[in-house]
């Protein structure tokens, strides 16, 4: 279980690696493990990017995201989980944001997978500036996001029928 | 620290901090500041510092726009805020 805000990139094959490699030397049972990465698109509404940048608020960030974990910890079986976020200035393609959530079986990894990053989403103070052909803009917030988080204010089904 | 005898002879400083747009508008990224002290809670200071005009105006044009957070909590109107508190203001967020 562990929260990582840093401006360096990540290696999402090498993190996949040492976090099955660690839960199976600590002789958790896991059997199915969820990735989940986000990475800057090429294009937004219609513009070609040519950076985006993440700002966020040292301290609290980590605070918010370690509190996340531990609510997906509190709802579902988790075995082992890693959220790694990147800040500074990113080029498209470029890796932002990686959850990763491992449990027995594959219903809790893939909810708790979801619920990591709709929260993350919504609750993490980090704001992305993108760069164009038409100058800098902050990237507004989406409803739809606010939707994504709200719908697990309702009891999951993996964590409801294990409870 | 010293005992906050608000009024007295101390004078209360809160720490105010920043971001994206927010820290665009206002002019700087964070700023300790000595509100008078019937500022008692989160929407009281948002008032004032809509009173102090410039950039301060401009960025709380639209409180619905706005998020707050007291000692890196989320937190809403009514949070009662007090001396050496941080209160950090900015826009709903989006990463991931």
């Amino acid at each position: 279980m562990s929260v990582r805000v840093q401006k360096e990139d990540f290696d999402v094959g090498a993190e996949l690696n040492a976090l099955t490699q660690r839960a199976r030397a600590e002789g958790k049972g896991i059997g199915g493990i969820v990735t989940f990465s986000g990475i800057v698109r090429e294009f937004s509404e219609g513009q070609r990017l040519a950076a985006m940048t993440l700002e966020h608020y040292p301290g609290m960030t980590e605070r918010q995201l370690e509190d996340i974990e531990a609510e997906a910890l509190r709802r579902w079986p988790l075995d082992a989980s890693l959220i790694i976020h990147r800040y500074g200035r990113l080029e498209p393609g470029a890796n932002i944001v990686l959850c990763i959530t491992a449990s027995a079986h594959r219903q809790a990894a893939f909810e708790a997978n979801e619920f990591l990053v709709d929260w993350l989403k919504t609750k993490a103070p980090f704001w992305k500036l993108e760069s164009g052909p038409k100058g800098e803009s902050w990237v507004a917030a989406k409803s739809s996001d606010d939707k994504a988080a709200d719908r697990w204010n309702v009891a999951p089904a993996a964590a409801k029928r294990r409870a | 620290m010293l005992t906050p005898l608000r009024g007295l002879w101390y004078v209360p400083l809160m720490r105010l901090v920043y971001f994206a747009w927010l820290r665009e508008r206002v002019g700087k990224a964070g700023e300790t500041l000595s509100p008078p002290a019937s500022v008692t809670t989160v929407g009281g200071l948002l008032e004032w510092l809509k009173g102090q005009g410039g950039g301060y105006a401009e960025a709380l044009k639209d409180l619905s726009a706005v998020r707050v957070a007291v000692n890196q909590e989320y937190s809403g109107p009514e949070t009662a805020i007090g001396p050496n508190d941080e209160v950090a203001l900015f826009p709903p967020v989006t990463g991931g």
